[in-house]
């Protein structure tokens, strides 16, 4: 009796449900355990500067959020969404972080069409490349447009022509290392060494004994604790290479960390989604609003790009909920076409959407300086707008490129091209 | 007296009448389990909490009736999900040789028992916190050896994309059938456990358990049984591999990783390592704090970052007040219900 009570009312009730004033249901995704922690807290932070900027409120609902912790594994990833749409039963979902659990998300949305996913700021390369989903949308760049000008720059600018790379051996290390190499092998340089280290290594002794001399640079492509371990070792070690920084190796996450080895990063060449001290009004309102939100112990000096993709993301959704006007009664088809079409104004320039609702954006090549009070920031080097996923290659040359792997890019076969 | 030891020793004898009502209940209530619970309920706690219970069985019983504490059956069943990814169908098509899914499950489960035959010829010669050491040795070594070899484990993705296949018609992992596919392994590897601590072989083994001395004085190859019990926990963890991997549709080298191997001994330690049900109650205990303590925590106004707290903290305390995990305090409970006035004389 109960339970034909219950499904009376729950029938009733779903007529009702987009209804002005009906609460949204947004489950928020984020790595807030694991190696990945802070880096999810700091998404988290943009989220929530998002949804205070609006009060909770959009088009007349208020915003109700549950939220999903992950560990940065895609199993994590896939339980915390089941948990969020089928037992929360969330209208849409934000998140996750880090790129395999992006790849998981896009198969899991493909079985529960009722729900948009708004990715967090997740960056693998194939989440929206090999056979997307059409309900999965991403206003952050893959790790491969995050590199877009730094080869470039380091090649032509810096002059430095043969480099060794060390880069973390799993999906986002890949990507983000091949669109650094694309561009620099094109140019003409030449990649002598390549070394892969696992995710979590901590002792980088017999790595740094067998870095070659006889290079203008090294490519470090670490993140979080591995590279600040990295860093300390490599200053012990009495090294003093020229360095260029992949896009989480330069990061606030480490450029903020305890202890004297991140110096070793001043000067350092990189390139992301942002810069830390450009002076676009737009980008210094959000950092003002992220500094404002928080007391100093409770985040970075700077919101980190985790914070900023959360935001943008976030920030997208609160747009196209606006121009739907709240309403979702369509199964949602109409609000997914605005955010199809959404020219969204972030604090990191203008985004957009193609064709598999991947984000063309810009991207700003960036070298590390030491602030006035002592902190370390990037600042703005060159700024690139209108970065593809195709990277400037034709889709032949594209496919001929092959998806992320340690041997991907062959530098010989696309230098001078 | 008599009452006592009818109501502790139902199962096994194949006598419906001496099964206690309780039992009878929980049978009723989790064949019913699907009428009245979400599809959420049925697949993510209960069929996650059957598959890591068998784990955790697997482990009771090595622990339990060989006195052999082993680390390594999560990662045999992680070996086992592998080998269903790589035989059978999965997104990585480069890798899997998309065998039939038949073929695959059989491969998976011999490659568990594989696993666990191995890690036990290493293990049976050292005792207690050695064999942990050893284990866990194994486990590590397997979890990293996973994360960096690509040509056969592709690596830190690993493989997604795995699917059950489509038996009789049924999607396997629509909720409702992948509850009672799950139930009835989960329950047929319970009644095996229960069986099997009275076959000669198990008798034989929990005397090796007690006193190895003794038996091989007796002539009993105290090796021989310490490795065959791994390799009966071998194929229950190979079955709940394989039913892990069609529950989460991949795998990666985080499924073995240190946590979960620690996990499922934390499961068998607050379930009760004696008993075959422990595992399964302690599986369910897990998986719904794992679930649920993030939105206890919110729901009473706390700061919800801390909810792995709420779970260590629930750990704690179920062991603190019964070593033997909740099997215990389910016992002391049934004998203090005993100890009536009525009764007193009698019993003491």
């Amino acid at each position: 009796m109960k339970r034909i009570l219950l499904a009376a009312l729950l029938a009733s009730s779903s007529t009702l449900a987009y209804a002005e004033g009906e609460p949204l249901k947004i489950g928020f995704m984020a790595t807030l355990e694991g190696p990945f922690t802070v880096l999810g807290e700091d998404g988290q932070r943009g989220f929530e500067l998002a949804l205070r900027e609006a009060d909770y409120e959009v088009a007349g609902r208020p915003i109700e959020v549950i939220v999903g912790p992950t560990d940065a594994s895609p199993e994590s990833a896939l339980r915390a969404a089941r948990k969020l749409v089928e037992q929360d039963e969330v209208d849409i979902v934000i998140g996750p972080l880090s790129g395999s659990e992006g790849i998981a998300m896009r198969d899991y949305s493909k079985t529960v069409p009722q729900v948009t996913f708004i990715n967090g700021i997740s960056g693998a390369q194939e989440t929206t490349l090999v056979d997307p989903s059409e309900t999965f949308y991403r206003y952050n760049m893959d790790g491969a447009q995050w590199t877009i000008g730094l080869g470039d720059y380091v090649f032509n600018e810096k002059g430095w022509e043969v480099v060794a790379t060390i880069a973390e051996d799993y999906s986002f290390g890949y990507t983000n290392f091949m669109g650094f190499a694309l561009e620099f092998c094109r140019a003409g340089g030449d990649i002598v060494e390549r070394q892969w280290v696992p995710l979590g290594t901590k002792d980088f002794s017999s790595i740094i004994a067998a870095l070659p001399e006889d290079v203008d640079a090294l490519y470090l492509g670490l993140g979080g604790a591995d590279a600040v371990n990295f860093l300390n070792q490599y200053l012990q070690a009495g090294g003093d290479a020229n360095l260029i920084g992949g896009t989480i190796m330069v990061d606030g996450t480490v450029l903020s960390s305890e202890g004297r080895a991140k110096e070793v990063l001043i000067g350092t060449p990189s390139s992301g989604p942002q810069a830390d001290t450009w002076d676009d009004p737009n980008w210094q309102g959000f950092v003002t609003a992220y500094q404002e939100a928080w007391p100093p112990e409770q985040r970075f000096p700077s919101p980190s790009l985790l914070a900023t993709g959360y935001y943008n993301s976030t920030n997208a959704m609160l747009a196209a909920m606006e121009a739907v006007d709240g309403d979702l009664s369509d199964g949602q088809a109409g609000f997914r076409a605005a955010l199809a079409s959404l020219e969204l104004d972030a604090p990191n320039g203008m985004i957009s959407l193609d064709g598999n609702r991947q984000a063309i954006g810009s991207n700003f090549v960036t070298e590390v300086v030491q602030m006035d009070d002592g902190t370390l920031a990037t600042q703005l080097v060159n700024k690139i707008d209108g970065v593809e996923q195709t990277l400037g290659l034709t889709s032949e040359q594209f496919a001929e490129l092959g998806l992320p792997s340690r041997d991907v890019v062959d530098c010989t076969a696309w230098q001078g091209r | 007296m008599a009452d006592v030891s009818e109501a502790a020793a139902p199962l096994g004898r194949f006598d419906l009448t001496r099964i206690p009502a309780h039992i009878w209940v929980i049978v009723v209530l989790l064949l019913l389990v699907p009428t009245f619970t979400s599809g959420f309920v049925q697949f993510q706690i209960f069929g996650w909490a059957f598959i890591l219970g068998m784990i955790s069985l697997s482990l009771m019983i090595l622990a339990g009736y060989g006195g052999m504490v082993s680390l390594v059956q999560m990662t045999a069943a992680a070996a086992a999900g592998y080998a269903v990814a790589i035989f059978g169908a999965s997104a990585v098509a480069e890798i899997s040789f998309a065998w039939p899914w038949p073929v695959a499950v059989i491969l998976a489960i011999a490659i568990s028992v594989l696993v666990c035959v191995i890690s036990g010829a290493l293990a049976i010669r050292t005792e207690g916190i050695y064999t942990i050491m050893i284990t866990l040795a194994i486990g590590s070594a397997f979890f990293y050896f996973t994360r960096q070899n690509y040509t056969v484990f592709n690596g830190f993705t690993g493989f997604n994309g795995v699917q059950p296949p489509q038996v009789f018609g049924v999607t396997w992992n629509d909720p409702t059938p992948f509850y009672y596919l799950t139930l009835a392994c989960a329950a047929l590897s319970y009644f095996f456990a229960v069986y099997l601590a009275r076959t000669p072989f198990g008798l034989a083994l929990q005397g090796v358990r007690d006193n190895p001395r003794r038996m091989a004085a007796m002539g009993y190859n105290v090796n021989a049984h310490r490795l065959a019990a791994y390799a009966v926990a071998g194929v229950i963890s190979g079955v709940a591999g394989v039913l892990l991997v069609w529950s989460t549709g991949q795998i990666s080298p985080n499924t073995a990783a240190i946590g979960p191997i620690i996990d499922i001994l934390v499961i068998t330690v607050i379930g009760g390592i004696n008993r075959p049900i422990g595992p399964f109650v302690g599986a369910l205990i897990y998986v719904v704090l794992r679930t649920y303590s993030l939105d206890v925590l919110t729901a009473l106004g706390l700061d919800g970052e801390r909810f792995k707290l709420l779970i260590g903290m629930a750990f704690l305390l179920i062991v603190y007040f019964s070593p033997d995990g909740m099997c215990g305090i389910w016992d002391r409970y049934i004998t203090r219900l005993w100890r009536d006035p009525k009764r007193e004389g009698a019993d003491g």
